[in-house]
Formats: structure tokens, C-alpha cells, sequence
């Protein structure tokens, strides 16, 4: 929801358009410029690049229209086809199991007298900072055919669809139970109190406060389970087996036959469901916003012994699992020859050793993850300022965030490879960015745009309008008024983002595996290729270096941001 | 005030920058983009025997199994990256000749070599390396554990008793699991080897996307019998692994490691010093620390661990046949095994 607060007459049309341009001041003009050019980035690095992947799905090897014929052969293909049916099993059944560990883990944090509820939420976080191929790594040590508790899956295989799931679970934990989480909080303890004194039960307020009031929440973070588990490539890739999905499908096209056109047609297919998905998540989210009453009181469980210890053992159990997955890919990074040599070496973190891009694949995706961070919240910032503080221009103001929007709905993988298309093409005059550290960055700041956009707007629609008016009548230039105060403001949120992005950038592999080259290899990606040759110690051990990496990140930002808040943001206590 | 603060976090912001971009290293015009199927962990120490004796170059490898990187030349063509193709089999080298891809050039020395390991054509548009040969490894702790008799032949792998244990290489993506399905065919014609072909695929566990794959997971005994490469076994062994490197009886597949140059490539002065560097005597001997067949004759000595009958086993080869007809190979086998999605279970 945008705050466009442009009355309908002041929209120009055609025959006032130029008359307005002549009459705008330098500091329109500014501002006009800023959100020109941030519609033509994200045309040109978003729409434009989707565009190619279209096209190419109706064009032959050799670049000839041939219309559907790549859509009919895609669907005699009786094993492609299989992988829509995978791909919706795996994420249908992910999402449900997911949903309802994190509607349980939230319920504990939210809505319980459980001890260690701060420890709890901060473990769950654990899983964003690893790179997904992680679970399906450890997951081998664990519980494949030499795993240390094979004997759970009673003769099952790990490789194929149970590996696959439990290893999205992992993945996506964090993700889903944030949105529960919030979706718990934001409630009304006078419905509580009101059914109490009604006579209700505690089962029956559960079925008629409880879950009506999440219910939006919980459909957004179902969604949300089910389009990060359909689009994931990490986890199928390194443990799926024979069991074929459509992300895993797309890659085999691309990288394994450089088939382009069939990996553009997977793409479109996979780019379906993740449209879907995003469609009914923004339904949700205003129908959910509608729902919140001002007058609202916050909710204050009291302590129930067999609850709050049922959901305590609950938490345990399940922090237990998220540690013990990455404890496990640590352990496999150090022993030094498993199953038979148990005794400890650092000697698989030689990567040079192993691969001739080593180390230098972690340097890059510093690098990258670095220019991400600082170059993303720039614009990410400009942007949602544009948006929402902005004067004037509404409609390519409201275009903007239309724009903005999107990536949301675009997988990885999908914006990796319309990226190929779009700056492959040697008459493209951008081609020169063409596997460039640039587009690497400028590919991952796209890929995780949205998210970033909506925090930055959020935080600025909590700025009060009058710092624009006052400045205004003051005759005091935008961009002062931005510098001054509400980047500032911003400041704890516009860390937020740059911590989101670089730490996004550290573990992604979906889009960038398409459009790396050998100067430019990541971390994340030298994990692939050591798994695929078989080094999975070495590739735990990279894995591993990736989380630190993030551990450190988060914990300085950590740092930084304490000591900021508590010398200069004094006044934020009172406010609140 | 806190404009203060902004410029010092902005500052050490853009020190971390700084600091990540002199770490990463940046590509230089005269680098020699080399792509390879090598072992990645061979790649090292040919760069730097051959940087030794040429200081001016430097070699960025692209490196993945010998089915991506053939699909990859294939599908760049005449605008590949690629200054030269090194340590790439010689059926995969066929197909870019007949692409026109390939820049054909007689590297100096290149007539000490064995004949049959430099292509026909004056000058040759590819020269082998060295053969790299089918084995299967293995696990003998965990075949002893499974009470798994050491199988002698391919015909063994068919054999019930090994469900669910055996793992072999895409013949998709490698280039090990093209030669082996090649040498089949060639061994016993199509019919036959189909059938034993969907005989084996019963007792697959996975298919990997690497031919050395299957070789360190028998060496871990996550599959105790893995279709590989001698190389691979004889290295783990040679590491440490319980593995048992076995020539089947029948015959083994085998392709050559060999090197082209690429029409139109940047940096051609350089990749002529790399081509006349690998087929000299030296160098040739670097083939052999880990491979028992190279191409500069009288050089090759026995290879550790290395089955001892290897190099009589190896099947007589018809490259033009495999390149010939390796679209059509592949798109049977994945029409067969590779849209079987439910995992086989133990």
C-alpha cells in the first residue's frame, strides 16, 4: 500500500505534461531524475531480462520464432512433466509439516510463560545464515547409508523426497516462523478476556480466538514455505536423488545441456507457482492489515505448567534439530576421513587444495556480499524514499513500487537465467557488465529488493509528514531534509537491510549459478561444484566458512548498532 | 551530530570495500583462459608447473565434468570465452572439430608423440594427453560388513545381491559415465548392452553428476561399489580409503585427456605455449604421477594401486563411432533412467 497522497487533478496529462516540466524547480527536477532512473534500473536489470526469458521460450536453438513448439515437446516429455508433480508434493508437504513446527515454536514464544524465549527465537534464526545446500550435506552424514542415525528412517533412503524435505524444513524454518511469530503477537487480549468470561475453554478459544485471529498470518507464511521449498535448488540438488523437481530440472537444462530454450520453458512453469503464491501473500497482507483495531491491548499469557512445559520440551526438541544439522556440517568439516579416520583436522580447509579457485571464491563473495550491502541500501533507500515521501509524480511514483514489487514473485533461479538471455546478447550495449563482479551484485540486489523495500517503507511511513512540510515552508531542499532526518531515523532499519542483503548474498545460489565466471566464482557455488566432484568434506568446510562469515557480520552489526542506540537514540524511548 | 556518525560508519563501510576488493583478484588481459574436465585438484599444480616456465601467463581454469563443458562449447561456439581446451575427452573434441570450432595447430615436439593419440589431420586439431580408464572401486570393509562378494566383471553388477550399492556417473554430465555406456555398446553391440544397462540400473542407487564421485563415496562406504576411473581408486587408496580398484574382465572403456585451440581465441600467443608445453617430455611425466597411459612414449611408469592388467584391458576404441553417435547414446539413456524419479529402496 502506497501513501500516494496525490490529488487526481494534479495528474498531468498529455498536453500539461510539458508545461508542468518547464515550470518544475531544481529540487523536482532532482527528484524527478532519482525516480527516473530508478524505474530504468529496475526495467532494464528486472522487466527487460524477464521479457528475453519469454521470448526465448518461443525460439529455437538457433534463435527462429517457433511459437508453442518448445511448450508441446516440454509436455510430451513424460519425465519433465513428473517433476511439476514432485515439485508440488514436496513443497505441498513441506509447507504443512513447516507450518505447523512453527505455528507450535511461535505459540511457545508468543503465548506461553516457557523460559529461554529469547534464546529460542535467536537459534531459529540459525538456518538463514547458512547456504541451503548445508541441511542436504549434513543430512548425508546423519542419516544416509554410513549416517550416524540411519537407523531412524527404518531402511528408508535419504536420498529422494524425504531428504528433500527435511532438509526445506531446515531451510525455510526461520522464514516461516517469523511471520507466525508476528502473526501471534499482533493481538487482542480483550477477545481473550471476553471469551473467558463467556465460559469458553481453552480448546475452544483456541479454535475461535486463536487460530481466527492468525489466520491471515498463517496462510502468509504457508505461502511463503511453499514458494521458498518449490524454488529451492540447493537442497534437491544435493540430496534429491533420482527424485527430479522443476528447480533441479531447470539447472540440469541449462548448465548440463545447455538446452536454453527447454530451460526457459522449466523457468516459466516454475515462475507459475511463485506468481501464484504472491498474488494470495498480498491479498492476505491487506486483508490482515484491516483486521488490527487501534484500541487493541496487548496480550499477556499466564503460566500454565503442563503447556508451558509441553511447549518448552517442544522448543527444545526443535532448537536441538536446527544445532544439530549445522553441528553436524561443522563435525563433517573437521573429521578427517569419515567414516573411518574420526580423528579432527583443518586440513579440509585447504581449499586450494582441492579446487583451483579456492579461497578466492570466498574472497569474491565477500566482495560481493560487501558492494550488495552498501550499494543496495543506497538505492533501496532513494527508492522507497521516492515512494513514500516524495512530491509530486504519482504515477511513476506508484510505478515505482509496482516495480519494486516483483522480484518477490520471481525465483532465483528464473532471474539468474533471464539474466543470461538479456546481457548474453552481444548487440545488448549492457553485455559489457557480462560475467562481471557487476552484475553479480546488481543481480543479487534485484533478486532480494523487495523484502528490503518494504522494510525501508515501513520505517519511513513512521516519520511524521510534518518534517517535510516544516522544511518545505522552510524552503530547505529535499534531500537535506532526507540527510538530516530521516536517514538518521532510519538509521537501525537501513542496517537491518544492508545486514538482510549482505547475509543474502553470502549464502544465495539460485540466480548468481547462472551468471558467475571463472574470475568471479562464489563461495556458495564452490560448494556445488565440491559436492558434485565429491568433496563433501571440503564443502562442509566452505559451507562452514560461509556461516561464520555471517555469525561475524551479524554479530558486529549486533555491536554497532548497541553502542549507536544507546548514545544517540534516547529520544526513541519516550516516543514509544 | 549524528551526520558525525553517518560519515564514520560510512566511512568504515567503504574501508571493508576496499579492504574485499584488493582481496578478490582481478582478471588481467593477458590471463589464458583455459576450459578443462581435469580433477579440480590436479588444476593447481599444472598451473604452476607450467607458470614456472612461462612467468607472463597466467591460467584462469573453468572447470566442470566433461559433458557440461562439452555442452557449453557447444552451445557458445564461435563465441566461446575459452583461449584453449585442455585435459577434455577426445570424443567430446570430435564433435567441436566438426562444430568448427576448434583452431587446428601442430605444437612444437608434437611428432614425438604416439601416433594414436594425435588426431589424423595435418596440422592435428587435437593432441591426447594421457587415457584416462574405467575401474570399479571397492569399499572392501563395507562389501565384507554387507557380506558382498568383490565383483569381478561388469556382468557381476547386475547381480541382485548388490541392490541399492552401487552408484555410478551420469553418462549425461561426465564424462566417465559417457565412456563406460560407449564401451558397452562397443563391447557387445546395442541390444545386449541395453539390456544389462537396465539390468544395472536396478542395483543403482544414485547417479552422480561426477566421474570420480562414485569413487569417493565408495571410499566413504556410503556405496560400497562405485563406477569410476582407475585414477580415483588408486588415489583414495593410496590416501587411506579401503578401496579396491577392479578392472572388470570383459574389457574397459577409456577416453583421452586431449587439447585443442579454440578459433579466434584472445589470447592465441599464449595458448600455442601452453599446447607446445603439454606435449613435452616433462610434462608428460606429470601425466603420470596419477595416469599409467600418456602420450610421450617410454615415459609411462607402473602407477601405485593401479590394477595391474589395466592398460591390456582397455577396450579398442572407435572415438569417431562414440562422437558420432553420442547425442543419440545420451538421449536414449536419459529416455531410460534418468525420468525414473522414485528412489529405488534398499
Amino acid at each position: 500500500m502506497t501513501a500516494l497522497d496525490q490529488p487526481r487533478s494534479l495528474i498531468p496529462g498529455p498536453l500539461s505534461t510539458l508545461q508542468r516540466i518547464r515550470n518544475l524547480g531544481t529540487e523536482s527536477w532532482i527528484m524527478l531524475a532519482g525516480i527516473v532512473s530508478l524505474c530504468a534500473a529496475l526495467l532494464a536489470l528486472l522487466v527487460m531480462p524477464l521479457y528475453s526469458l519469454l521470448s526465448k521460450a518461443v525460439e529455437d536453438d538457433k534463435g527462429a520464432f517457433v511459437g508453442l513448439a518448445n511448450f508441446q515437446e516440454y509436455f510430451s516429455s513424460a519425465g519433465l512433466v513428473q517433476s511439476i508433480g514432485n515439485s508440488l508434493t514436496i513443497a505441498g508437504l513441506t509447507m504443512v509439516i513447516a507450518c505447523v513446527l512453527a505455528f507450535i515454536f511461535a505459540y511457545g514464544i508468543t503465548r506461553s510463560c516457557m523460559p529461554f524465549k529469547r534464546t529460542f527465537r535467536a537459534l531459529a534464526t540459525i538456518p538463514i545464515l547458512a547456504p541451503s545446500l548445508l541441511p542436504a550435506i549434513s543430512l548425508i552424514y546423519l542419516l544416509g547409508n554410513q549416517g550416524m542415525i540411519k537407523g531412524l528412517l527404518f531402511g528408508e533412503t535419504i536420498y529422494g523426497p524425504i531428504g528433500i524435505m527435511i532438509g526445506m524444513i531446515f531451510y525455510i524454518f526461520p522464514h516461516v516462523l517469523m511471520i507466525m511469530v508476528t502473526a501471534l503477537s499482533t493481538t487482542d487480549a480483550r477477545l481473550y478476556e471476553a471469551a473467558e468470561v463467556l465460559g469458553a475453554g481453552p480448546v475452544r478459544i483456541f479454535f475461535t480466538v486463536t487460530i481466527p485471529g492468525a489466520i491471515y498470518g498463517i496462510v502468509s507464511a504457508a505461502v511463503i514455505a511453499f514458494t521458498l521449498t518449490i524454488t529451492d535448488f540447493g537442497v534437491p540438488k544435493v540430496i534429491g536423488g533420482q527424485y527430479n523437481v522443476l528447480a533441479t530440472d531447470i539447472y540440469k537444462q541449462v548448465i548440463g545441456q545447455q538446452n536454453f530454450s527447454m530451460g526457459a520453458v522449466v523457468g516459466l512453469v516454475l515462475l507459475l507457482p511463485a506468481m501464484f503464491s504472491f498474488v494470495i501473500d498480498r491479498h492476505v497482507k491487506k486483508k490482515q492489515v484491516a483486521l488490527l483495531s487501534a484500541r487493541a491491548v496487548p496480550y499477556h499469557p499466564k503460566p500454565h505448567k503442563v503447556r508451558d512445559r509441553a511447549l518448552l520440551a517442544f522448543c527444545v526438541l526443535m532448537s536441538l534439530f536446527l544445532i544439530g544439522i549445522l553441528g553436524t556440517a561443522a563435525f563433517a568439516s573437521l573429521v578427517t576421513f569419515w567414516p573411518y579416520d574420526l580423528s579432527l583436522t583443518l586440513a579440509h580447509y585447504d581449499f586450494d587444495a582441492v579446487d583451483p579457485n579456492g579461497w578466492s571464491s570466498f574472497y569474491n563473495s565477500l566482495k560481493m556480499a560487501s558492494f550488495t550491502a552498501v550499494v543496495g541500501v543506497v538505492v533501496i533507500f532513494l527508492g522507497a524514499y521516492f515512494v513514500e515521501k516524495g512530491r509530486g509524480f504519482g504515477r511513476l511514483r506508484s510505478g515505482f513500487h509496482m516495480l519494486a514489487m516483483l522480484p518477490m514473485a520471481v525465483p532465483g533461479l528464473v532471474l539468474g537465467l533471464a539474466y543470461i538471455f538479456f546481457f548474453s546478447r552481444p548487440e545488448n550495449p549492457l553485455s559489457v557488465m557480462y560475467s562481471t563482479m557487476t552484475i553479480l551484485v546488481l543481480c543479487t540486489i534485484v533478486h532480494f529488493y523487495t523484502v528490503s523495500h518494504l522494510t525501508m517503507l515501513t520505517a519511513l511511513k513512521q516519520i511524521d509528514k510534518e518534517f517535510e512540510s516544516v522544511s518545505a515552508s522552510l524552503k530547505v531542499p529535499f534531500y537535506k531534509t532526507m540527510l538530516r532526518v530521516h536517514v538518521p531515523i532510519c538509521l537501525p532499519t537501513i542496517s537491518e537491510v544492508m545486514m538482510y542483503l549482505f547475509v543474502n548474498a553470502m549464502t544465495t545460489v539460485s540466480a548468481v549459478v547462472f551468471i558467475y565466471s571463472p574470475d568471479t566464482k562464489l563461495a556458495a557455488i564452490s560448494v556445488l561444484n565440491m559436492d558434485d566432484v565429491g568433496d563433501t568434506a571440503e564443502a562442509s568446510a566452505m559451507a562452514m566458512i560461509i556461516v561464520l562469515t555471517s555469525v561475524t557480520a551479524k554479530l558486529l552489526h549486533g555491536l554497532i548498532m548497541k553502542s549507536f542506540t544507546a548514545r544517540h537514540s534516547a529520544w526513541r524511548q519516550r516516543t514509544g | 551530530m549524528t551526520t558525525q556518525y553517518l560519515g564514520k560508519i560510512g566511512s568504515s563501510v567503504l574501508g571493508v570495500v576496499l579492504a574485499g576488493m584488493c582481496l578478490g583478484n582481478v582478471a588481467k588481459a593477458g590471463d589464458l583462459i583455459v576450459y578443462t574436465a581435469v580433477e579440480p585438484e590436479e588444476l593447481t599444480g599444472f598451473a604452476k608447473a607450467f607458470e614456472a616456465t612461462n612467468p607472463d601467463i597466467k591460467i584462469k581454469w573453468v572447470r566442470d565434468s566433461t559433458g557440461i563443458m562439452t555442452a557449453k562449447l557447444l552451445a557458445e561456439g564461435k563465441n566461446t570465452r575459452a583461449d584453449i581446451i585442455w585435459g577434455l575427452a577426445a570424443t567430446s573434441l570430435l564433435l567441436l572439430k566438426d562444430a568448427g570450432i576448434l583452431e587446428p595447430y601442430a605444437p612444437k615436439g608434437v611428432e614425438k608423440l604416439d601416433k594414436l593419440f594425435v588426431d589424423g589431420d595435418s596440422p592435428p586439431s587435437w593432441v591426447g594427453q594421457r587415457a584416462w580408464i574405467a575401474s570399479i572401486c571397492v569399499n572392501t570393509v563395507e562389501a565384507k560388513a554387507k557380506n558382498l562378494p568383490i565383483p569381478k566383471s561388469w556382468a557381476d553388477l547386475t547381480k541382485p545381491v548388490y541392490k541399492g550399492h552401487i552408484v555410478m556417473p551420469n553418462p549425461a554430465s561426465s564424462g566417465t559415465g559417457f565412456l563406460d555406456v560407449s564401451s558397452w555398446l562397443q563391447m557387445w553391440g546395442e541390444e545386449k548392452a541395453w539390456k544389462f544397462m537396465d539390468d544395472l540400473h536396478k542395483n543403482i542407487g544414485v547417479y552422480t553428476h561426477s566421474g570420480s564421485k562414485p569413487c569417493k563415496m565408495a571410499g566413504k562406504g556410503e556405496f560400497p561399489i562405485g563406477v569410476s576411473f582407475a585414477y580415483k581408486g588408486a588415489q583414495l587408496k593410496a590416501k587411506g580409503a579401503p578401496v579396491l580398484t577392479v578392472a572388470p574382465t570383459e574389457g574397459v572403456g577409456w577416453d583421452l585427456e586431449s587439447f585443442a585451440l579454440v578459433k579466434g581465441a584472445k589470447n592465441a600467443a599464449a595458448a600455442k605455449k601452453f599446447a607446445d608445453w603439454s606435449v613435452t617430455r616433462e610434462t608428460n611425466v606429470i601425466y603420470n604421477q596419477a595416469y599409467a597411459v600418456v602420450a610421450y612414449p617410454g615415459v609411462a611408469k607402473p602407477v601405485k594401486f593401479f590394477p595391474a592388467d589395466l592398460s591390456k584391458k582397455m577396450i579398442k576404441n572407435d572415438f569417431l563411432w562414440a562422437a558420432k553417435n553420442r547425442k543419440r547414446i545420451l538421449a536414449e539413456w536419459k529416455k531410460r533412467y534418468d525420468s525414473k524419479s522414485l528412489p529405488k529402496k534398499k
